[in-house]
């Protein structure tokens, strides 16, 4: 038996690693900043112990008789079977453990569920492939797209810091306040995730979803969306900027004057440069994503738009098919993501630009009555 | 029953019929077993193919080798690929060999649906696998296949996939009561249902749970292909229908199948620990009713897997709590192979090196869904790189490393020689440290952050994901040499005597090896 024992220590201190500096590498969950997330956390290390505690003891008998009850060390073997007390111990034993996990568990999902009494209220919904953030008590609303140059994707540029987590628009919202999210999604499922907060909810669409949480740290929490919704569901990050209250309040305000403006613009006299110039933005972050940069597409699911026929001469439906989209395919209708300066713009930009010339002129006005004349 | 019977008599003499028409009529029991665990394999390699090309993507953060379209293909026909072409396959080809040869029966009860029921796989596959070619491209929506994205936004392959589907649900279900024909009704005199051997006793209960839950796929294709084909609206919330029933019936079928993909491993480990360790399997009794209520159980937890969808708390509760019971059969079922072991006299040839190495990963695969039942931490965890270590764990050295142990336990029965066991343990170590090299640090990668199907990552995941792709080379590389182990078993090597391990039990052991072509004329008789 001694000879065992000396024999297991020596085995364990072998396993046992020289001091390993993990410091780029992250192992374990983040207990983020709020309070769901720190209970979540808590919840997550008291389940990770049981369980470490469980494969202690059956690896150590498991390793134990693997040691000591070889064959090749002449080791008899015994010839018991069953034993009816053994066995009840480790069925009720395991039982009451998990019984014991339930309540923490249960309680923390209560209070995950209790969306009463926000304060502020997000509506986010879903894109193939962007987030929409609209406060619904303010009157704005805008889009957050991956702002990662393609470039970077593609290796042809050095990574940044944030490489695939960051945007143009980030979601702000004030700290210490109840911030009420509702989800839903436009086209197909995706999954709102930021993990400091403690918050994932699947966007679905038809559906809304309630979600909410208090941040009281102000900063930056980076996100991704984690329901697999297409070929660019790796490229639609979740951006929160949590700021002190006034500085909130603040940029409200601004958000709401920008909106008003972007309004008068719609009656403004556009040249068609400037709508080219507008429309060459527009369609980067809106259109490029499928139709490509060059217009040339990706067909069969992604027609081109270089020298396509509707580009090229069917001015109503080119029209149409950006403001309405297509049912049925991956065509979105635009009508209500972008502005009618956008639409304008990029329908023009679509018909002039990659040698398309047409000539033609999409202005704000004939967007803005053709959407009314609907 | 009788003219099957006749035929069978008249041929007895006969060994197997010549050339390809072997193959393609036989209905002997053994030659389809070997034909499904051939195929298996082919689709194993296949499949595995498919997963490097994901692991080269995802050695280094940008987009590298392929691109995301073709990435989603990877991702959706590699989850397909081995769930139904080599998982449940191999097992239903140990089934074959090993279920007559176990309860001492002539063959399986339905020869000539055995044959059928084989010979639609390759045809469903070849459906599968053509969408590759076909414009659009192959099935790009996860081997979950949420609706809408596989329905309204699917690529034009889909009604081909969900035509494959059906066909290899039509091949499962035949093979599912094959089984239970068999088992219910060819027992030899004497033998009870509390004295069948477990492997036996696992794929009973497996093919209830296959018969109850490949309708329910079938159902849930067929509203797809109606929501594609035909203008309905069941998964289309712009029709008035509902995206989210798609997931509940889907996983109504997905949880059982995700046994189904396991008990029969159970079973077979279980024959193979107490071999090796020279002393009778502990608790008998228990083991067999813990599989029941594995089975029984896991009908009521499917919505584990919708944590995160939104459903109502109560039914959140309820969900988590089922889960959380589904451990304690787990557990003593653990137990129970630990048990065995301890005091015994244990050898490590390599099914046992198998056998251990299962035990000791599937718990750990055990621990992680203990974890994810957890609904609060899965929010945490869900659609994360956790979530995928935590199926591999239950899966590769769960189902596949019990189909490994199960192989090289029988191999000697099969083809009358003995494989070669230093090549054997030699697969054994490269597996054992690919596969903890790939997947272990998913787990890692998880709990950073790091979404599921994704083809490009944020820097801080860069790390551990090349190490993981390191070992899933490995662990792809180290599969051929498990062809030529076999290979070279086929050819030759050094006989095998009617029952090559001294501890084994059972009577598929009191035959010669390998197994003449027809076996038990007479029925044994059973004390
Ligand atoms: C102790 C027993 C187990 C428990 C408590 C458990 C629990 C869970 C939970 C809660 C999830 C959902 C995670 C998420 O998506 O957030 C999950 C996923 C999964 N589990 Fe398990 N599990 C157990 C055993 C098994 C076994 C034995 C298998 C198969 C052999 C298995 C295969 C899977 C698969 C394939 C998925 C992921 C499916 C997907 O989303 O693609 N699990 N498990
Ligand atoms: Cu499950």
């Amino acid at each position: 038996m001694r000879v065992h024992a000396q024999r297991a220590g020596a085995l364990l201190g072998g396993l046992a690693f020289p001091a390993w500096s993990f410091a780029d590498w992250t192992l374990n969950l983040t207990p983020g900043v709020t309070s769901t997330s720190n209970e979540i956390y808590s919840l997550h290390m008291i389940i990770l112990w049981i369980c470490v505690a469980i494969g202690i003891v059956v690896f150590g008998v498991m390793f134990w008789s693997i040691f000591a009850h070889r064959k090749s060390q002449g080791h008899k073997p015994a010839n018991f079977h069953e034993n009816t007390l053994v066995e009840i111990l480790w069925t009720v034993i395991p039982f009451i453990i998990l019984v014991v996990m339930a309540i923490p568990a249960t309680a923390t999902l209560v209070d995950m569920y209790d969306t009463d009494e926000s304060e502020v209220d997000i509506k986010v919904t879903g894109y193939q492939w962007k987030w929409q953030y609209e406060y619904i008590n303010e009157d704005f609303g805008y889009f957050s797209n991956l702002s990662t140059p393609r470039a970077q994707i593609n290796n042809q540029q050095k990574k940044g810091e944030n490489y695939l987590l960051e945007v143009d628009n980030p979601l702000v919202i004030p700290v210490g306040k109840k911030v009420r999210f509702l989800l839903t999604a436009n086209d197909v499922i995706h999954s709102w995730w930021v993990p400091e907060f403690g918050v994932k909810k699947d966007a679905i669409p038809g559906f809304i979803n309630e979600t909410w949480t208090r941040v009281d740290k102000p900063g930056i929490y980076r996100g991704q969306c984690t329901e697999l919704c297409g070929k660019d569901h790796g490229f639609m990050p979740v951006v929160v900027k949590a700021v002190p209250e006034e500085e909130y309040t603040m940029w409200v305000a601004e958000q709401k004057e920008a909106a008003a403006k972007e309004r008068e613009l719609t009656q403004k006299e556009w040249t068609l440069e400037e709508l080219m110039e507008r429309g060459e933005t527009a369609y980067q972050t809106a259109c490029a994503a499928c139709h490509q940069a060059d217009g040339s597409g990706m067909p069969p699911a992604f027609p081109a738009l270089k020298g396509s026929q509707m580009v090229l001469e069917d001015i109503a439906g080119h029209i149409d098919i950006v403001v309405n989209g297509k049912s049925g395919t991956a065509m979105q209708a635009f009508g209500n993501q972008l502005s009618e300066v956008d639409l304008a713009a990029v329908i023009t930009y679509e018909r002039n630009a990659w040698g398309n010339n047409t000539g033609d002129m999409v202005t704000p006005k004939e967007i803005f009555d053709y959407k009314n004349e609907q | 029953m009788s003219a099957v019977a006749d035929t069978h008599a008249q041929e007895h003499h006969h060994g197997p019929a010549k050339g390809i028409s072997r193959w393609l009529l036989t209905t002997n029991h053994k030659d389809i077993g070997t034909m499904y665990l051939v195929f298996s394999f082919a689709m194993f390699l296949l499949g595995g193919t498919m997963a490097m090309v994901i692991r080269a993507e995802l050695f280094q953060p940008g987009l590298q080798i392929v691109n995301p379209e073709f990435f989603n293909q990877m991702t959706t026909m590699h989850g397909l690929i081995m769930v139904f072409g080599a998982v449940m396959p191999a097992f239903v080809g140990l089934a074959n060999w090993m279920l007559p040869l176990m309860i001492g029966a002539p063959d399986m009860a339905l020869p000539r649906m055995n044959n059928w029921s084989f010979w639609l796989l390759p045809c469903a596959f070849l459906i599968l696998v053509s969408t590759l070619f076909m414009e659009g491209g192959a099935p790009n929506f996860g081997w979950t296949f949420y609706a809408p994205l596989s329905t309204t936004y699917g690529p034009p392959s889909t009604t081909f996939f969900i035509f494959a589907v059906h066909i290899m649900g039509i091949s499962s279900i035949m093979g599912a009561i094959n089984v239970i024909a068999t088992i219910l009704n060819l027992r030899a005199p004497g033998m009870t249902l509390m004295k069948m051997p477990l492997f036996v006793w696992t794929w009973l209960i497996t093919a209830f749970l296959l018969i109850a839950v490949m309708p329910v796929l079938a159902g849930v294709v067929t509203m797809m292909l109606m929501d594609i084909n035909f203008g309905t609206s069941f998964f289309d919330a712009s029709g008035g229908g509902d995206p989210v029933l798609f997931q509940h019936v889907f996983w109504f079928f997905g949880h059982p199948e995700v046994y189904i993909m396991i008990l029969p491993a159970f079973g077979a480990v279980s024959h193979i620990i107490p071999a090796f360790s020279r002393k009778p399997l502990f608790g008998y009794a228990s083991m067999v009713y813990a599989v029941g209520a594995i089975a029984l159980l896991s009908f009521v937890v499917w919505a584990h897997h919708m944590f995160t969808v939104g459903i109502p708390i109560a039914g959140q509760l309820f969900f988590m709590y089922a889960t959380m019971l589904i451990a304690v059969p787990t557990g003593v079922k653990v137990f129970n192979w630990v048990a065995t072991m301890f005091r015994g006299a244990l050898s490590f040839e390599a099914p046992m090196l198998f056998a251990v190495a299962f035990v000791i990963l599937f718990t750990i695969g055990g621990f992680s869904g203990l974890m994810l039942a957890i609904a609060p931490a899965d929010f945490q965890y869900h659609d994360t790189y956790f979530v995928v270590a935590h199926f591999h764990y239950v899966l590769v050295p769960g189902a596949i490393f019990g189909i490994f142990a199960s192989a090289y336990f029988w191999l000697p029965k099969w083809t009358g020689h003995m494989y070669d066991e230093t090549l054997a343990k030699t697969h054994f170590w490269l597996s054992f440290v690919g596969m903890n090299l790939a997947f272990f640090p998913m787990h890692f990668l998880g709990l950073a952050g790091m979404p599921r199907r994704i083809p490009d990552y944020a820097l801080q995941f860069a790390d551990f994901n090349m190490v993981s792709s390191v070992g899933a080379f490995m662990f792809g590389a180290t599969q051929l040499l498990f062809l030529l182990i076999v290979v070279k078993c086929v050819r030759g090597g050094k006989k095998a005597s009617a029952k090559p391990w001294d501890g084994a039990e059972g009577l598929e052991w009191t035959v010669p090896s390998p197994a003449p072509y027809h076996t038990f004329a007479t029925p044994p008789e059973v004390k």
